[in-house]
């Protein structure tokens, strides 16, 4: 294994394919406010409800494709490294399989670099869709990589989490290992004075949060998107406490001081244009 | 759990110890001689001692990395140390009993350290959170961690904890921040970092103290992503599954040691360090001893380069030669259809968590 060799990067152009309309997906009843709504209306308000602004989680390609100008991504490494199973873990071949075939993805992140609105950065986005989200090898191997080219190119790093599986049982200790990876390979982007932007998402959890996702210079969130370190079951559990309404929400962390903004989705690319223009004026 | 008469697997041992010193004191007391089978008792209690304790199994580790009455952080803090003056609060909220740590001497030397605490009993251990930290605690860490940075003092620290507090509290106050700018911190901090996992290592909760040049670890001790209890509940939706789940997650010193994430086994007296607390504490001084007189003497950026490379090189990867085409490569895999028009998941439980 060479951790090290020199990534090759390859060119995605994000495609925007039409889909044959499959009749008994027409509609979506939104889990927000019920109302029944065309995916049609849903798509074009971006995966939120026009009704009641709920945000529908977004798979890290239809992310790439509201991040990325012109749909245009520098790959890192095209799926080049894939998970290794360290613990032989039952059952693990296979949801990684499955993850690959539902995301078309190698495994729960997707990194490289693109433009954000003008301002050339480095991209991470993880997939919930993908085993939950959860940070194995392969994620810690990508987002340190990222970081470093980073760190080469001068360039700022947005990562956008959508982890609520934290770090991924599945591998073990190698997981949580990655917290400290990340985390050390953020240690240097700040040394070097370059910005990054943690984007939070419905859900990030566990390890993610306790790691690269709270670490941001700046540090935003969807509305409403469930943002916690333990699930809102374990406590329940383990301390039998009862939960007030709408804890670990977005809301509820910006209140307790641990965001600096909610940002809507239809708002989120200007956003960050502007915000990465702090760092490249 | 562990009582009087010892864990499960060590009842018929704790039973004839017992039987043993009764017969001493029986004979004692009368001036008889019982010489003869005292020795073959005290024989088979030692047969019996390198039968159990030779082959243990890792949920037999994992019950006595959390026996309760193994040496803990504050025991070891207080014997291998001089004059410790313990440094007390976060500065902005609380003094977290769960984390504690401050200033002392190793062979005339000052030394930061820092560790979770659990305790003996229930009094102690409600006394102690048991050895749950929130995020105070480790903000108080960062906060000791910083002032030995200051005057290039090392830093050794003791985990010993099954976890984060998992509860309001904890959520509201930025557990998981306070943890991930301890990783942050702690993998540039200019000095030497020791860490000895003196029993349980419980994910995040351990690693929030647990970044260092030299991670020691106990035989009997365990580090996991996740509790086996937790692990079984996910797998097999139950609990009581957990020695299944110990088995499968690989939570064992000589397993860590094979991965990378530690880099070096303290091994316990035979039956765990509870059985001989001066001997394993004894066995900790003189490892900890050596460590901070070589790593001292490592200039420092050296040092943080090699404790980067370290944590850069743990995984487990198989990575696909890549092609030489550069560019557009043929190869390029394909963005997938537009998805929108799938129904999306609501955030129910991810497949892994913690
Ligand atoms: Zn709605």
């Amino acid at each position: 294994m060479d951790w090290f060799r020199k990534p090759k990067y390859m060119t995605v152009r994000v495609k925007k394919e039409k889909k044959a309309g499959i009749p008994e997906n027409l509609v979506t009843r939104c889990p927000s406010c019920a109302e029944i709504i065309f995916n049609k209306e849903i798509a074009a308000a971006l995966k939120t409800c026009p009704k009641c602004n709920h945000h529908f989680q977004m798979s890290a390609w239809e992310r790439l494709r509201l991040l990325a100008d012109n749909g245009v991504f520098i790959e890192q490494t095209s799926g080049k490294i894939q998970a290794g199973d360290p613990l032989e873990f039952p059952g693990y071949a296979d949801k990684l399989a499955k993850g690959r075939k539902k995301t078309k993805l190698q495994d729960a992140i997707l990194a490289g670099i693109c433009a954000i609105d003008g301002t050339k950065t480095a991209l991470a986005i993880t997939d919930f869709g993908f085993m939950g989200g959860s940070m194995g090898a392969v994620m810690g191997e990508e987002i340190a990589r990222l970081i470093e080219r980073a760190i080469v190119d001068r360039l700022p790093v947005v990562i956008v989490s959508a982890s609520g599986g934290g770090a991924r049982m599945q591998e073990g200790i190698i997981s949580l290992m990655q917290m400290a990876k990340t985390s050390a390979a953020l240690s240097r982007l700040d040394e070097a004075k370059l910005l990054y932007i943690s984007v939070l998402t419905d859900p990030t959890g566990g390890g993610v949060t306790a790691s690269f996702a709270m670490l941001g210079d700046l540090i935003i969130a969807e509305p409403n998107a469930l943002i916690m370190f333990a699930g809102p079951r374990v406590i329940e559990q383990t301390i039998r406490q009862h939960l007030p309404k709408r804890f670990q929400r977005a809301e509820f962390l910006l209140e307790h001081g641990m965001l600096d903004m909610i940002v809507q989705r239809q708002q989120l690319r200007e956003t960050l244009g502007q915000l990465l223009r702090i760092s490249s004026s | 759990m562990a009582n009087e008469s010892g864990l499960e697997f060590e009842k018929d041992l704790v039973e004839l110890e017992k039987r043993i010193e009764e017969l001493k004191q029986f004979t004692d007391h009368r001036e008889m001689n019982m010489g003869g089978e005292l020795k073959q008792m005290e024989e088979r209690a030692q047969n019996l001692r390198e039968n159990i304790y030779s082959r243990l199994t890792p949920w037999q580790i994992v019950q006595l990395s959390r026996h309760p009455k193994r040496p803990h952080t504050l025991d070891y803090i207080r014997e291998i140390f001089d004059n410790f003056k313990e440094m007390h609060g976060d500065r902005a909220f609380i003094d977290d009993r769960a984390l504690v740590g401050g200033a002392t001497w190793l062979n005339g030397k000052p030394v930061v350290v820092i560790g979770t605490q659990k305790g003996k009993d229930t009094k102690e251990n409600i006394a102690c959170n048991f050895g749950l930290p929130l995020p105070e605690g480790y903000r108080k860490a960062l906060r000791l961690m910083k002032f030995a940075e200051k005057f290039q003092i090392p830093v050794v620290t003791f985990v010993d904890t099954s976890g984060a507090y998992p509860g309001l509290e904890g959520e509201e106050r930025g557990v998981a921040e306070a943890i991930a700018r301890n990783l942050r911190e702690m993998s540039s901090l200019r000095t030497p970092i020791i860490v000895v996992v003196i029993g349980e290592g419980g994910s995040g909760g351990a690693l929030g103290i647990g970044v260092g040049d030299q991670v020691l670890m106990l035989s009997n001790a365990m580090y996991t992503v996740i509790t086996p209890e937790g692990c079984a509940a996910i797998l097999w939706k139950d609990r009581a599954e957990a020695p299944r789940a110990s088995e499968i997650l690989k939570i064992t010193a000589p397993h860590l040691k094979k991965l990378g994430v530690i880099d070096e086994i303290i091994e316990e007296p035979l039956g765990g360090a509870h059985r001989e607390p001066a001997l394993m504490i004894e066995r900790v001084r003189e490892r900890l001893s050596e460590h901070i007189q070589r790593l001292s003497k490592v200039p420092i950026k050296k040092l943080l380069d090699q404790r980067y490379q370290k944590y850069r090189g743990i995984g487990f990867l198989t990575e696909i030669a890549a092609t030489e085409t550069s560019g557009q490569s043929p190869t390029a895999p394909q963005a997938p259809a537009d998805e929108s028009t799938d129904t999306p998941a609501p955030p129910t439980s991810a497949d892994a968590e913690n």
